[in-house]
């Protein structure tokens, strides 16, 4: 797992999660969910996995909830062994994001989404552009114009490998804004901390990061936000969104639960019930809170709708870029 | 600042918050202990109980205590099992375990216990003076001087090319170097070099890759040879533990390297990029550069300032992360990145104004190093006699001891059987290389720099489109420099000696 950063911070946040298992009452959905999480303890998929788990049991929708970590293969490793032994894990429900898309589309691992049932999309986190806060650079047209006019000493950093998900935001960005998404000079860095420590070093002029990542800094009077990728401005936050400024980019970094292939449909259902039920509950918004997700549910069809665009949106992106 | 440090002291010592800090120090140390479970993993387990007490003063002196508690017992399987868990603990074991099998243990453990104790408090002491100064400090280097750093740190191999083995030591560095470019890197979207194995797309994981070079041919060579025990045949043959106090002369040798340790390891810390690991390798390559000839020969064959150089470094370091921690809200390591979770979910946002709006949040974490570290000395110092008494235990229960201790660590981390295979598949190559007289602390030392090594250089490489960097940079080109001074001064310093030695000769 590369992308540790929005990872890391929002890990540790979610590991309060570890208390589980509290007896449920009368509205019970389910008796038990096994929670197969692809990646180490202290990750992202880890704290949401953990996180939605807590708000499950605590709240009385779910009995019991138990979890696992196998990670490998970026997330490969977890996902074969949902495919391999589906006739047992009528109960499992596995922890995925946005890189299930990039890394399929990569040949990563062989399989797809549409190798497993998918149960929702549960959260997100949608992407910023920001520079450091005493850049002469106030906003998209700033920064474009800052490009266009010496593109050699013009770079954008992300925490992730190149045609990763920071890349792919800021070539959309770009490609948005009428520039050719291959012709600006991205820098990965390994982590977060390490590209934020770039960007206010001076090394890179931009940053291409999460959201609920940016605002912790921006609020410290560190970085300016120049452009959010999501629809209209986020509540509580008067960072301007790429669209109101022209730039047609929209892009969110979902988290969402799959289950294995081929189990019984009342089953997925009262999966689904359960995880609705949950945005009700005082719990869920504790734990939501507590570590800054944005609420995106997306259940079922639409869920697969909504990867299917993606799917197409980064996929072009990286024929675009040569990645593909 | 006096008044600061009140508030903070006030807070800190209730009896509460003391409990608090000595169940954490406990905690730390046990589980520190098993490899696989570095200070990262146990503070990620800890913060849900931090985080129910609710009050940030009290979850952060929790955490401090569970931090420096960990980092203590790493350092204890380092000595004793040479079975270093995390990546900052390495450098601990190139004198730390031949010191064990000499019989020394309980010393090495009491040197690693003091060493700690005065990096921490030192760094901590740093942190409180100058933390809003350093936060530009932080800032100062970019990719390319972090290369050349990597490169300076790369020369603490130059410890392990003794006679004749400058070449087996270098061939063991490139090895390493290879070997961590497997797997996915940070700056290239297609795994390199996994042979199409899923279970090699992350890369080896340094903890199977520890076990298998040091622990795994460690218990081998223990069953193969009936007459060596882990103490060792020089040492008291009754299993005794001799020698837990220090002398004074061993004082006064350690006493400037924990001074300059403290000091170098926290501005080390302090940058973002680099980290415990890096400081430990420079300390340990800085002291054996600055000590004398004689205690340039015990380097790496139990040398009381090879094991100090190292530990006061490592814990110096951590101190010093908190810097870019504290003052801008960037996590420099793993580790800080778990605490920055830790503090946001207590609604504190580190950042440059978490001085002015929360003064006693910026002083109890100040504080609670200080006692985290003060306590961690009381409570382990009596008990390193018991903890060093694991090596008395009989040999027919210590090998499968040993074996089990280091198949768990591989596995841990991954909940991956095949780490399994490839510790047995590594520790079979690195015994057959151990008999053939190849050193492996090379070999781990390339491995653990070899990634920030090529993420730094491609990065720096891609912002000057060519090697321009070297020259346009001077603080890359001090630090370059400044390592190629390191590899050849022992080299010039024999050569001077051995010439002179003649010259001696000629003249009779």
């Amino acid at each position: 797992m590369k992308f540790t950063r929005r990872v890391m911070m929002t890990a540790a946040a979610a590991m309060v999660a570890f208390s589980g298992a509290a007896q449920a009452d009368g509205h019970q959905v389910l008796d038990e969910i096994h929670f197969l999480i692809p990646g180490g303890a202290g990750g992202g998929w880890d704290g949401t996995a953990r996180g939605t788990g807590e708000a499950l049991t605590e709240s009385g929708i779910v009995g019991t909830a138990s979890y696992e970590n196998m990670s490998g293969g970026g997330g490969g490793v977890a996902i074969a062994h949902l495919i391999e032994n589906a006739e047992s894990m009528g109960n499992t429900m596995m922890v995925n994001s946005t890189p299930i898309v990039i890394r399929s589309l990569t040949g990563v691992f062989p399989q797809s989404f549409r190798d497993l049932t998918l149960v929702a999309g549960t959260i997100g986190d949608y992407a910023a552009l920001v520079v450091p806060a005493d850049s002469e650079i106030a906003d998209m047209n700033g920064l474009l114009e800052a490009y266009r006019t010496d593109a050699s000493s013009f770079a954008i950093g992300g925490g992730s490998v190149p045609g990763g998900m920071d890349h792919l935001v800021a070539a959309m960005a770009m490609e948005a804004a009428g520039e050719d998404p291959t012709g600006f000079n991205y820098i990965p860095y390994d982590a977060g901390g390490a590209a934020m420590a770039g960007l206010l070093s001076g090394e890179i002029q931009a940053l291409s990061t999460g959201f609920s990542e940016a605002v912790a800094l921006a609020d410290q009077g560190e970085v300016r936000i120049l452009g959010v990728t999501a629809p209209e401005r986020i509540e509580g936050s008067d960072a301007p969104t790429m669209m109101e400024q022209g730039v047609d980019v929209e892009f969110v970094n979902w988290r969402g639960f799959f289950a294995a292939p081929g189990i019984d449909e009342a089953q997925v259902e009262a999966m689904r019930a359960a995880i609705a039920a949950m945005y009700e509950t005082e719990e869920w918004e504790a734990v939501r809170a507590r570590n800054g997700w944005v609420n995106i549910h997306n259940p079922g069809s639409e869920f697969e709708t909504f990867l299917e665009e993606q799917e197409t949106q980064i996929g072009d992106l990286m024929r675009t870029l040569g990645f593909l | 600042m006096l008044e600061g440090l009140m508030i903070g002291l006030q807070t800190a010592i209730n009896p509460f918050n003391l409990g608090m800090v000595v169940f954490g120090c406990i905690i730390g140390t046990f589980i520190g202990m098993l490899p696989g479970l570095g200070p990262m993993s146990i503070i990620a387990i800890m913060i849900p109980v931090a985080i129910t007490l609710g009050d940030p003063t009290a979850a952060l002196i929790l955490l401090a205590g569970v931090y420096y508690g960990a980092i203590f017992g790493g350092s204890t399987s380092s000595i004793l099992l040479n079975a270093p868990g995390v990546a900052g603990t390495v450098a601990t074991s190139f004198d730390g375990y031949p010191m064990a099998r000499k019989g020394m243990a309980g010393k090495a453990l009491t040197i690693a216990a003091i060493s700690s104790f005065a990096g921490g408090t030192i760094g901590a002491i740093l942190l409180m003076v100058f933390a809003p100064m350093l936060s530009s400090v932080a800032l100062l280097f970019h990719s390319a001087e972090y290369f050349a750093l990597m490169v300076v740190g790369l020369s603490a191999i130059a410890a392990f090319a003794g006679t004749g083995q400058v070449g087996k030591a270098l061939m063991m560095t490139i090895l390493g170097l290879i070997m961590a470019t497997v797997g996915e890197g940070a700056l290239f979207n297609m795994p390199r070099f996994t042979m199409g194995l899923m279970d090699l797309q992350s890369g080896f994981s340094f903890i199977t890759l520890a076990m298998a070079m040091f622990a795994l041919p460690e218990a081998i060579f223990l069953v193969m040879n009936p007459a060596r025990s882990a103490q060792g045949g020089e040492g008291d043959s009754s299993g005794k533990i001799t020698g837990l106090r220090i002398t004074r002369e061993e004082a006064r040798a350690i006493a400037p390297v924990i001074g300059r340790q403290s000091v170098q390891g926290f501005f080390i810390g302090v940058l973002p990029g680099a980290g415990a690991t890096i400081a430990s390798f420079l300390g340990y390559a800085v002291e054996r550069n600055l000590a004398t000839k004689e205690e340039q020969a015990e380097f790496g064959k139990g040398s009381i300032k090879g094991l100090s150089a190292p530990e006061t470094a490592n814990n110096a370091a951590c101190t010093g992360s908190f810097v870019p921690l504290l003052t801008l809200g960037i996590p420099g390591s793993g580790t800080t990145a778990i605490l920055l979770g830790a503090l946001i979910a207590l609604n504190v946002t580190p950042g440059p104004r978490l001085m002015v709006d929360e003064p006693q949040v910026f002083w109890a974490v100040i504080i609670s190093m200080y006692i985290g570290n003060l306590v961690l000395l009381i409570l382990n110092l009596p008990l390193i006699p018991y903890i060093a008494k694991i090596l008395a235990i009989p040999r027919n229960y210590l090998i499968p001891f040993i074996l089990f201790f280091t198949l768990m660590g591989a596995y841990i981390g991954q909940n991956n059987a095949t780490e399994l295979l490839i510790l047995v598949g590594f520790g079979v190559v690195a015994t057959i290389l151990r008999f053939a007289d190849y050193p492996l602390a090379p070999l781990l030392i390339g491995f653990i720099l070899g990634t920030m090594l090529e993420d730094n250089f491609s990065r720096s490489m891609q912002l000057y489109r060519g090697l321009g960097f070297i020259l346009e940079r001077p603080m890359t080109l001090g630090l370059l420099v400044l390592a190629v001074v390191l590899v050849l001064l022992p080299s010039y310093r024999a050569m001077r000696a051995r010439k002179r030695a003649q010259g001696v000769a000629d003249g009779d």
